[in-house]
């Protein structure tokens, strides 16, 4: 009693560290909010000072424990922001082109979300409780600094539940005329508020990794600017790189709903529509992974200006390792969607006219994979070490380093975009005068680039680091200008094709469905992989510079750990959402029996 | 003719696949450069399993990605498990995968005198600032002070004295890293030369290297089994920047460079 009692008087007297100038901005319910998180921990006993630096947690160490709540929530998180997206783009296209199986595709969408939405804040309380009680020291800080944005935060996860609710509750009550377009307005605004409360994340875990230049480990936290803290080196870049892997990410879980829900279908019907689901998923997946990269590359770019020996830790110190397994992921991940989109072809008619050209594509990734992933420093015995003269290959050595592995990666996209545009053209047959040449420019457009692409990786050989660096910069811009061009050409060619038969949706193999299931658990893995790498360059720092960590847990773990504790997060999400599957299949039941004494429903057997 | 249906079967011809991948992996890499006067040298273990893995997943999607294809892929198969007239073969397989794949085992986890490989970065992170001396030196956005004005001849003549008065003996008089001690040091000393050892450092990151030897090296990372002597007490600030011009010269490669911005946002 006497503990809430202290929270509700410091609440009352606004007697925790404030912002300057930030004091009228939040009402009372926030101070009251955070005051009994503090109480919850036993932390705020006596007007928020902390009695304590870190406890405890039983066996797996307070170190673990929040990792794997932090790792499950993003997970949880990230399919949370990426689904809404994509429901709104397929609500979009149900409206705007006429398509109802778009509008049903965004409805199924959003009950999987549903679901989903209240294990994210469930994990969500998880890690804050494990904050409050393992690290109040390093909360007390945080929250310190961070105070006014973490009330915003809990107002903005209030608007978007009730905002989610009402878009899929409303669903079937706004579904015309002008009732339907303000529907279609709240999937927008689901989205803003998504992606703002994702924003506010991830200011305070980009503040811990890079923290303003006038932060030291001197001052009260209680003088620094918020702003200066929320926007910090870092922040921007994780933002947009979240972003697209949360579609990414989105996109391969809806694809692993789709195959299940195709493995278990009963009728053609629901093969031919979870067949097309998963279509759309993989699509949506593949097709934001390829941009992802060049985030990615940002992000690391930031990171090293930020901070040479961050970021060296990260590419070339202990972490180094780690970005072997997540080239190989990558190379998984290519294969595999290259692999499910190559399988769905044989059930396009007209595509037999590609299928010849699939093994040499397929030469091209596989050797893509092994550069890719060949380490530079290889692990070798002793024997193997003397052999070599030191861990260097000297023949291999050349594939090790960036030149060689921007050329791979980029090479690599370009397959699977041609792979895309064949998919996409299978069935079709141009119309327009020009079609003939405008097969040609775009094949010539793919042989420049593949030419700009190994022109640039060969010549990086010969030239000083500072210009190598530039070069992997053309490449992008060749392959990404080569995509843009070629799509609108393709576009504005197959504009009024003839067909050369209908996709025959649900006409596929199982096993190409266990490819949607392999893409889901690498993204996951790789997913925790890469938090991992993020998280863990801090190495003994709460936050790099400014707060060390001084607990029993500080050290960072080697990779072997790290991949258990990795494993373990995939495994806790992997077996919740196929619970949340289940149950969104237990959902649709009572919803499909007065569908089918309808006339003509026989194609409509989701909700 | 039967060799030609061989080679057309598509089982066959994934079986024919793996074995050219590894005969070049395995043979192919180390034998064939050099007769082109490349050198190279076996490949490890850890990275043959890498690039077996990748063709294997090659070849097993080529197999399945075709409906035709995969039953044919499958046909060998079902009839060594199924068929009544492979009935030898069939116990012969089930005799021998299991012992294979239980030597294979055995061979994999048994105990055996050599250390174990070790996961080593070969590239530590450097800190922002070192301590040489007794003075703070700054290494983020740190040139070469010999490369300005007309000093580098004079530095590279100091330079190629203080490489062969100490250097020598470990990294070799072709700066390859096969100086007469190194077969006895594990990790071996480094080779300057070629495109992925100096040429990708900045001559800030060799000085802290120089100076600070094995024992300066950052705890993240450890063990480093680092024989590199601290040089900080040996030779001078100049002599170091001098040994630095002469490996690059040397070695016929450029340091790496600091970008414009780069260092701006240390804090």
């Amino acid at each position: 009693m006497s503990s809430v009692a202290t929270v509700f008087r410091i609440a009352a007297v606004g007697n925790l560290p404030r912002l300057r100038g930030t004091r009228s901005l939040v009402p009372s319910f926030g101070a009251v909010a955070l005051g009994l998180l503090m109480a919850q921990s036993g932390f705020a006993q006596e007007a928020g000072i902390a009695t304590r630096e870190y406890g405890d947690f039983p066996y797996i160490g307070s170190r673990v424990a929040v990792w794997i709540a932090a790792q499950v929530h993003l997970m949880f998180a990230a399919f949370v922001l990426g689904v809404p997206m994509f429901a709104m783009v397929a609500e979009a296209i149900g409206i705007f082109g006429g398509d109802k199986r778009y509008d049903r595709l965004a409805k199924e969408f959003t009950r999987l979300l549903l679901i989903a939405y209240s294990a994210t804040a469930i994990w969500g309380a998880v890690l804050v409780f494990f904050l409050t009680t393992l690290y109040p020291r390093f909360w007390a800080h945080l929250s310190e600094i961070f105070e006014v944005s973490m009330w915003i935060y809990v107002g903005l996860f209030f608007l978007e539940s009730f905002t989610l609710y009402l878009y899929y509750y409303g669903w079937d009550r706004w579904k015309a005329g002008t009732a339907k377009y303000a529907h279609w307005g709240l999937a927008i605004l689901l989205n803003i508020w998504g992606t703002a409360v994702m924003f506010i994340a991830d200011s305070w875990l980009s503040y811990m990794m890079s923290p303003p230049e006038v932060i030291t480990a001197d001052p009260s936290p209680g003088v620094v600017q918020l702003w200066s803290a929320i926007n910090n080196a870092t922040w921007m870049p994780i933002n947009i790189h979240r972003i697209i892997a949360n579609v990414v990410f989105g996109g391969s879980v809806v694809g692993a709903y789709a195959a299940y829900r195709f493995l278990a279908a009963k009728s053609d019907e629901e093969r031919a529509h979870y067949d097309w689901m998963g279509y759309v998923g993989n699509f949506i997946a593949i097709g934001a992974l390829i941009i992802l990269p060049f985030a990615g590359y940002y992000l690391g770019r930031e990171i090293y200006e930020f901070n040479q020996q961050m970021g060296i830790t990260m590419m070339g110190g202990f972490m180094s390792w780690l970005w072997i397994i997540q080239a190989f992921l990558i190379g998984v991940l290519f294969l595999t969607g290259n692999y499910y989109l190559w399988v769905g072809m044989t059930r396009i008619p007209g595509a037999e006219r590609f299928l010849p050209y699939t093994k040499w594509m397929l030469v091209v990734l596989v050797i893509g994979v092994i550069v890719w992933a060949t380490p530079h420093t290889m692990i070798a015995n002793r024997a193997e070490l003397e052999a070599m003269g030191g861990s260097h290959h000297p023949f291999l050595g050349v594939l090790g380093v960036m030149s060689a592995k921007n050329t791979a990666v980029n090479l690599m996209i370009l397959t699977t975009f041609l792979s895309f545009l064949m998919y996409r053209r299978a069935n079709k047959r141009p119309v327009v005068g020009w079609a003939k040449t405008g097969t040609i420019v775009q094949a010539s457009l793919f042989a420049l680039s593949a030419a700009v692409v190994l022109f640039y990786g060969v010549y990086g050989y010969f030239v000083t680091a500072i210009v190598r660096i530039g070069f992997s910069v053309y490449q992008v811009l060749a392959v990404l200008g080569t995509i843009i061009a070629v799509m609108v050409l393709d576009v504005l060619m197959l504009r009024g094709s003839e067909s050369r038969g209908a996709i025959q949706w649900g006409n596929m193999p199982a096993r190409s469905q266990y490819a949607l299931f392999v893409l889901v658990v690498t993204f996951t893995w790789l997913m925790g992989l890469m938090g991992f790498a993020r998280s863990g360059i801090r190495q003994h720092w709460h936050v790099w510079e400014v707060m060390r960590d001084t607990s029993q847990w500080a050290a960072t773990p080697a990779l072997g750990p790290a991949a258990q504790v990795i494993s373990v997060c995939v495994l806790i999400f992997l077996v919740l959402i196929a619970f949340i599957f289940w149950l969104g299949g237990l959902v649709e039941k009572p919803q499909l029996v007065p569908e089918q004494p309808a006339p003509g429903a026989s194609g409509t057997v989701t909700s | 003719m039967s060799i030609n249906r061989y080679l057309r079967h598509p089982f066959w011809q994934a079986i024919l696949v793996l074995v050219i991948a590894y005969v070049l992996i395995e043979y192919g890499i180390p034998y064939l450069p050099p007769l082109i006067g490349i050198s190279s040298a076996p490949v490890p273990q850890s990275v043959v399993l890498q690039y077996m893995l990748t063709v294997l997943a090659g070849v097993l999607i080529w197999v399945s990605d075709n409906e035709e294809r995969w039953a044919r892929f499958r046909e060998p198969i079902r009839a060594t498990l199924v068929d009544r007239d492979k009935r030898v073969l069939r116990i012969a397989l089930l005799v021998i995968v299991p012992l294979l794949t239980g030597w294979l085992t055995f061979r994999a986890v048994r105990q055996t005198v050599a250390a174990p490989p070790s996961l080593r970065s070969i590239h530590p992170a450097p800190p922002s600032s070192i301590t040489f001396r007794g003075q703070t030196m700054q290494l983020a956005g740190l040139e070469n002070p010999l490369r300005e004005g007309d000093l580098m001849a004079e530095a590279y003549r100091v330079g190629k004295r203080v490489y062969y008065q100490n250097c020598l003996p470990c990294h070799g008089d072709a700066l390859s890293g096969d100086g007469h001690y190194a077969h006895g040091f594990t990790p071996a000393p480094l080779a300057f030369t070629g495109s992925s050892t100096i040429a990708q450092l900045t001559e800030s990151f060799v000085f802290w290297r120089i100076a600070k030897g094995g024992p300066g090296l950052p705890r993240e990372g450890t063990p480093w089994n680092s024989a590199m002597p601290a040089w900080e007490d040996i030779l001078s600030e100049d002599e170091i920047w001098s040994v630095i011009v002469f490996l690059y010269e040397q070695a016929g490669v450029s340091p790496r460079t600091w970008e414009e911005a780069e260092g701006s946002g240390e804090h």
